[in-house]
């Protein structure tokens, strides 16, 4: 693998976190993002993906080692919301705003003026498929929908770094796939860094680069896997038997990562 | 054959009606068997007045009456006033620093549970200006659920949502106004609905201590006056007027719960049949 090529977005190195209740959420981490590059932490409830993800997102700190965002350290992240940009597990829309309100927080929150962020609004949501509904209530869109305002949202301040929090696990299957695919059709044109968390083996190596495998209680690094697979990355590409073989890996990997004994190769 | 929708939408007007008609039927039968008794045990009016001598009590008194409302309203509609906006004020206060709820809450309980029957005297004693101890009267019996109510509300906000501020680094007074705000007003307008009643009830327990007559003679008094001189009719047509007026601002504070959130509220929610 090839640290080198081009530069880190954001760099974990020996980050643990363990709360004050004593409990080991993640055990000490290295792992590095490139610029760009598509990633998805795997494993099962409780491995400590989503806790990664709010210490990448500088919602928590570590308890110990050093986590460095474009090679600076969290001042870096002084306009946060310009270059970060995080979808949660639930939309979380307010739900006394109209879509239109909802997608512009970011840009209200960073004080730009009412005509530019109206513009990137729409753009935001023509980019997401929901052109139109600006002036519909949360309420009012199905869940998919409501998803990809949050989606909306997250883009609306074009940022270089995603941070996706199993955002399609609450919807049905027939949704999930379709936004996955639309997820890679953005990331494709807009080039930006996702680190992706889920638990789906099938959605990790539909959308990654890289899949990095992690281990329950207390949550840790096991394994990582390149999708070696090119993109654009189409329905047939779910059933190829490629598809399958990386699955495969994958399952085998979190069969031993489910492991009580759990031991690092 | 009639459309499955037909059906529904017929159910539903079946349903509106029915929910006027029920307790307008007990209504009615109530009054009936009432006027029945009355005239069948010849009871004296001076004791149980039949519905139509009440009626008759709420034409002739009229005048009386709809004077003695108007400065109960004034009470009622000052202490409220007052009530909402301190007690807006305290929980804004409240809600801003723990530190602050954890030393004047306690107070704030005991404001609300000392009966105010009990206090009423003391306030009338120190504020030389009636009407105004009377509206400091209702203030504390209405404001303790405005307090507490809206404290909960704009402590009660989405974690995501306040993990997204924090995300794009929002500061304090914008957690305030677009997210804390919004989240309680639920619970804001639950407390206007219960603090709106208990304004009118601190009113007239405060007229019950004072005492007040001649001009300043609100509902209350009339029915304190009614009551000894055993004029019972007038007694319950005051009192009819009084509860007509407790409803009617409950109404109107559902109406402006509705208006405020019927946008997104569960609460508040039209159930449509799909």
């Amino acid at each position: 693998m090839s640290e080198s090529a081009p530069r880190a977005v954001v760099a974990l190195d020996g980050v643990a976190k363990t709360y004050p209740s004593g409990t080991r959420a993640l055990d000490p981490v290295t792992l590095a993002v490139r610029e760009g590059e598509f990633v998805t932490l795997l494993g099962p409830s409780g491995c400590g993906k989503s806790t990664i993800l709010n210490l990448i997102a500088g919602l928590a700190a570590p308890t110990r080692g050093r986590i460095a965002w474009w090679g600076a350290g969290p001042e870096a992240l002084g306009a946060r919301g310009r270059r970060l940009a995080m979808v949660f597990q639930s939309a979380t829309l307010m739900p006394w705003a109209r879509v239109a309100t909802n997608v512009r927080l970011p840009l209200d929150l960073a004080g730009v003026p009412r005509p530019a962020a109206e513009g990137a609004v729409r753009d935001s949501l023509a980019l997401v498929g929901l052109a139109g509904f600006e002036s519909s209530y949360p309420r009012e869109l199905s869940g998919g929908m409501q998803m990809r305002a949050s989606i909306a949202r997250a883009l609306v301040t074009q940022p270089d770094l995603l941070l996706m929090d199993e955002p399609f696990g609450a919807l049905d299957e027939i949704t999930r796939t379709r936004l996955d695919a639309e997820l890679l059709g953005l990331w494709s044109d807009r080039r930006f860094t996702v680190v992706f968390v889920t638990h789906s083996i099938y959605e990790a190596v539909f959308l990654s680069q890289r899949v990095v495998v992690m281990s329950a209680r207390p949550g840790r690094l096991l394994d990582e896997v390149t999708i070696d697979e090119p993109y654009p990355r189409t329905e047939a590409f779910r059933v190829s038997q490629r598809f399958l073989e990386h699955a495969q890996a994958l399952q085998s990997g979190l069969v031993e990562a489910s492991r009580e004994t759990g031991v690092r190769s | 054959m009639i459309a499955p929708d037909a059906l529904e939408r017929r159910a539903a007007t079946v349903q509106r009606v029915t929910r006027i008609a029920a307790p307008v039927g007990v209504a009615l039968l109530v009054l009936i068997v009432w006027q029945v008794l009355v005239t069948a045990y010849d009871l004296p009016r001076y004791i149980v007045p039949s519905p139509l001598v009440v009626l008759q009590a709420l034409v002739e008194d009229w005048g009386l009456l709809w004077h003695s409302l108007l400065v109960t309203l004034k009470i009622t509609l000052g202490a409220f006033a007052l009530a909402v906006l301190l007690g807006t004020l305290v929980a804004f206060l409240f809600a801003q620093s723990r530190w602050l709820e954890l030393s004047l809450f306690p107070y704030a309980v005991i404001l609300q549970v000392t009966p105010i029957v009990a206090v009423a005297p003391l306030i009338i004693i120190w504020v030389r200006d009636t009407q105004i101890a009377l509206i400091l009267c209702a203030t504390i019996v209405a404001i303790f659920p405005v307090i507490s109510n809206t404290t909960l509300g704009l402590r009660s906000v989405d974690p995501g949502l306040m993990n997204l501020m924090r995300l794009y680094k929002a500061g304090s007074w914008s957690v305030l106004w677009r997210l804390r705000v919004p989240s309680a007003a639920p619970y804001f307008f639950g407390a206007l609905r219960i603090s709106s009643g208990l304004a009118l009830i601190g009113a007239v327990v405060a007229e019950f201590v004072a005492g007040t007559g001649a001009a300043g003679a609100g509902l209350a008094y009339q029915i304190l006056q009614a009551g000894l001189q055993l004029n019972v009719p007038r007694l319950f047509a005051a009192l009819i007027v009084l509860t007509l007026t407790g409803v009617a601002l409950f109404l109107a504070m559902v109406w402006l719960s509705k208006a405020a959130l019927r946008n997104w509220h569960e609460s508040e929610l039209t159930v449509e049949m799909r």
